[in-house]
Order: structure tokens, then C-alpha cells, then sequence
């Protein structure tokens, strides 16, 4: 039974069947609102599941030197990456047997960007290289405030159980540590102003400029997903749990919806920065939030 | 499977996405096409997205009358578009190399070398013409379902005159 509950979690909801749709929202609703604040139409709807369906079916011409099983192979492990962390969200209670783990969901949601890196690196291309440092750039810089953020969270409730911090109602202690998230979201998900690694203007399509087709097609949808399983993870722990399942689930989809039009605006608000600017924006003012809020739970820990 | 053809069709009609190619253009119709991404003429709502590497393309949109050193890498970034893939000649110079015509240092007009699919006229073209001429090569690619254009197959599809532009 409980190894049924989970394949119906990574299958259905809050995984692939459910992820897969959202995550083509997601990706339609961040390019819709932006344009519609620059005062365009924008694209229509369903443009994102347009976009993978005409990549599925596009023959990718040979590269030369690098026609390796393991550029096949990372966007691939990206996608699966990326529907687990979607399939651990805490949207629906843990009964029994496996409750969640925050820490296997940050790993899973760090796999992509690694994926990402490793692959710029692997095409032998200049532009992915180049892309590929400044992810690893970014990653190293936004980590250390995601991470904080995140373990703050845990500590606050004294677990690493995905349905224990999920299910006792949010403090005010949680709600910075989820502020801590937030703010690393748009080095996260590559949109401005730290849209360094995917800089079309400067750098072609950086780590994902030898890809094509199908795979191409797949670092979308991994894309996406990324973005469900990161506002996901903001929104499922900032609702406050209640006995009705669907009032918690609709409050977090909505928040979710929320959440992206936020960095939706954030995104076509601000120009892109360099990175020096992003690292010590990271380094030197996000991390002063982050050590506040772990330290405070330390504390406040220790007291009780 | 006629099903998924047909689908992949519509999507490919629905998601042209280009690429941009200079051939030795005087930078007046690369201005107009960039014009034609901008929030006025919007080409984003019929799905048109610029990028950055040729392997993501669809179409191939160039400018230029075709110089001696551009003719090389025209031929390499024509075969990393994946097919299918079209081909749009934007302005008066890769049809008929314009003004530069008696020219030494030119090669063209772009039909010598590649299968010119879309010709959009112009010195430079409107950005609502270009937009014209995009949506046209993507129906095209819709109709050709992965086959690669033949060379003598060329159309003219956009319309708009210069009549229009005055």
C-alpha cells in the first residue's frame, strides 16, 4: 500500500501527470505576464506544449567530436530529477511509511543545475563553457543563503521530515526563512536580473547551445519543472495546514500562481546583472538575512 | 500516428522560432527585424522567439547581399538548423544584391546558395512584412512535414508592396 501511495505520487500527484501540464503553465503564465507588462500580446496559450511537441519531432543534424551517450544522458537525469522533487512536495499528507525528506528534495533540486553545468562543460563549446562557469558561479553564490534559509526551517521545527515541518503551522520564524528562498529564486530559475548563464544576448543559449530537438525539448520541460518544484516547495510550506486536504491544496496552488507572478515581475522590471554584482549581492546582502534567521532559530532552539 | 502528425504540424506552424544570419548587410533590415520582436509590431503572439543558437531554429532569417566571407558561414549555420527547416531572404539585397550588384567582393544573391523558401522586399522591409514573411516559411514548414526544400521550389510570399510603404 504505501509503495502504491508513492507511485501515485510520482505519477499523478503531485507528479509527472500533474507536474508535466503545470510546469507548461508555468512557463506559458511567466511569458504571458511578461509581456503583458511591456504591453505586448504575448504568446498564446499552451505555447510552451507547442514549443516541446515541434522539438519532439525535429531531426538534430550531427555534432562534430561530441556525439556522446552523456549529453543524451544529462537532461535526462535533469527531467527525472526534477519530477522527484515535484513528486516529494508535502501538498498532500504523509499516512505512513516514507514521510519526505527536505534534504533528498534539495538535492533533487539541485541535480539540474549540476546537469546543467556538467553539460556546457561536455558540449565543448566556448558559449556553453562560458555559461557553465557562471551557473557554477551563481549556484556557489545562492546556495549558501538557500541552504541557511532552508535548514532554519528544519531546525525551527526540529525535523528534516518533509510531513512533520509541513503539517505544524507556519511561524513568523518560517516565513523569513521562506523570504531567504524566495530571494534565491530568480538565480534559481535563470530569470532577471540573474539570468547570467542563459544570457541570449551576450553568450548564444550559454550551457544549451549544442543541443537540439529532442533533448532540447527535455531541458524545457526540466526547466519547468524546476519552476513547479521550487515555488511549490515556498508555497506548500507557507500555507498553514488545515483539516480539509483541498483547502491547503488550493491555498498552495494559488500562492504558487502568486509566486510566479512575482518573479514574473522582478524579471521584467529589472535588467540582467553582471556577476561580480550577483555574487556579492548573494555573498554580502542575502547572506546577512540568512545568518540572522538560522542563528535566531539556533537560539531560539537552545531556549526552549 | 496521423494523429501525432497532424499535431506536430500545428505546432510547428504555432512555434516558428529564427535565427538571425547577417551576410554582410548595411544593418538596416537586421534594425527592422529586431523591431519586429519589440513590443509594437509583437511577433512573440504568433509564437516567433529569437535564439540564440542555430541547432534551436526552425527558420533562418537573412539579411545581406551574400559577401565572399560571409558565404562559409552561411553554409555551416544553414546545416546545424535542424530539419525542417526554412529559409527567409529579409530585404531587397539577399534576392538581388540590391545596390551592391556589380560588387567584387559579393557572391550572392543568398538563392545561389541556399534554398530560399520565403523573400521578403524591402531596402529595408517593414517589420510587419517580416512578420508577414516569418508566418508564411512557418505554414510552409507545417506543410513540408520534414522534408527539405527543394531548390527550385521558390515562393514569394510576402505581399506587401512599397506602395504600402509610402
Amino acid at each position: 500500500m504505501n509503495l502504491l501511495t508513492s507511485l501515485a505520487r510520482i505519477l499523478f500527484f503531485p507528479g509527472l501527470l500533474f507536474a508535466v501540464p503545470a510546469a507548461w503553465f508555468v512557463l506559458w503564465l511567466e511569458r504571458k505576464s511578461v509581456a503583458l507588462m511591456q504591453q505586448r500580446i504575448g504568446p498564446p496559450f499552451g505555447q510552451p506544449f507547442f514549443d516541446f511537441i515541434k522539438l519532439l519531432g525535429k531531426s538534430a543534424p550531427p555534432r562534430s567530436g561530441i556525439d556522446g551517450a552523456l549529453m543524451r544522458a544529462w537532461p535526462l537525469i535533469a527531467v527525472s530529477a526534477s519530477a522527484g522533487a515535484v513528486g516529494l512536495l508535502p501538498v498532500l499528507p504523509f499516512r505512513s511509511g516514507f514521510q519526505g525528506d527536505l534534504v533528498l528534495l534539495l538535492a533533487l533540486m539541485e541535480i539540474p543545475a549540476v546537469c546543467l553545468i556538467v553539460a556546457g562543460f561536455n558540449s565543448r563549446s566556448l558559449f556553453g563553457e562560458i555559461g557553465s562557469a557562471r551557473e557554477a558561479a551563481l549556484l556557489v553564490s545562492y546556495n549558501l543563503v538557500f541552504l541557511l534559509a532552508a535548514i532554519s526551517i528544519a531546525i525551527k521545527q526540529g525535523s528534516f521530515r518533509l510531513d512533520a515541518i509541513a503539517s505544524a503551522p507556519p511561524s513568523f520564524g518560517r516565513y523569513i526563512g521562506l523570504l531567504g528562498i524566495l530571494l534565491c529564486l530568480p538565480a534559481k530559475l535563470h530569470v532577471n536580473p540573474f539570468s547570467l548563464p542563459n544570457a541570449e544576448q551576450e553568450i548564444y543559449a550559454g550551457p544549451m547551445t549544442e543541443y537540439a530537438g529532442v533533448e532540447l525539448a527535455l531541458w524545457q520541460l526540466s526547466h519547468g519543472l524546476e519552476w513547479i518544484a521550487s515555488v511549490g516547495l515556498i508555497a506548500t510550506l507557507a500555507v498553514p495546514p488545515s483539516t480539509h486536504a483541498w483547502t491547503s491544496i488550493v491555498g498552495s496552488l494559488l500562492l504558487g500562481l502568486a509566486l510566479v507572478l512575482v518573479l514574473s515581475f522582478v524579471a521584467a522590471a529589472t535588467a540582467r546583472l553582471a556577476i561580480d554584482t550577483t555574487v556579492r549581492f548573494y555573498g554580502q546582502c542575502a547572506v546577512v538575512l540568512a545568518v540572522i534567521v538560522i542563528s535566531s532559530s539556533l537560539i531560539m532552539r537552545l531556549w526552549s | 500516428m496521423k494523429v501525432f502528425d497532424r499535431l506536430l504540424c500545428a505546432c510547428r506552424r504555432r512555434s516558428p522560432w529564427i535565427f538571425h544570419m547577417n551576410s554582410g548587410s548595411c544593418n538596416g533590415c537586421d534594425i527592422e527585424l529586431i523591431a519586429a520582436l519589440t513590443p509594437r509590431y509583437d511577433a512573440e503572439q504568433l509564437g516567433v522567439l529569437l535564439q540564440g543558437s542555430p541547432r534551436h531554429a526552425d527558420i533562418l532569417c537573412v539579411t545581406g547581399p551574400v559577401t565572399q566571407t560571409a558565404v562559409n558561414a552561411i553554409h555551416t549555420v544553414y546545416d546545424q538548423v535542424c530539419d525542417p527547416k526554412a529559409v527567409v531572404a529579409i530585404g531587397s539585397c539577399p534576392a538581388s544584391t540590391n545596390v551592391f550588384i556589380d560588387s567584387r567582393v559579393l557572391v550572392g544573391p543568398l538563392e545561389k546558395h541556399l534554398p530560399v523558401d520565403v523573400f521578403v522586399p524591402g531596402c529595408p522591409p517593414r517589420p510587419d512584412a517580416i512578420v508577414r514573411g516569418i508566418a508564411a516559411a512557418a505554414s510552409l514548414l507545417a506543410e513540408r512535414r520534414g522534408l527539405p526544400a527543394p531548390l527550385a521550389e521558390v515562393r514569394q510570399a510576402s505581399e506587401t508592396t512599397e506602395e504600402e510603404r509610402s
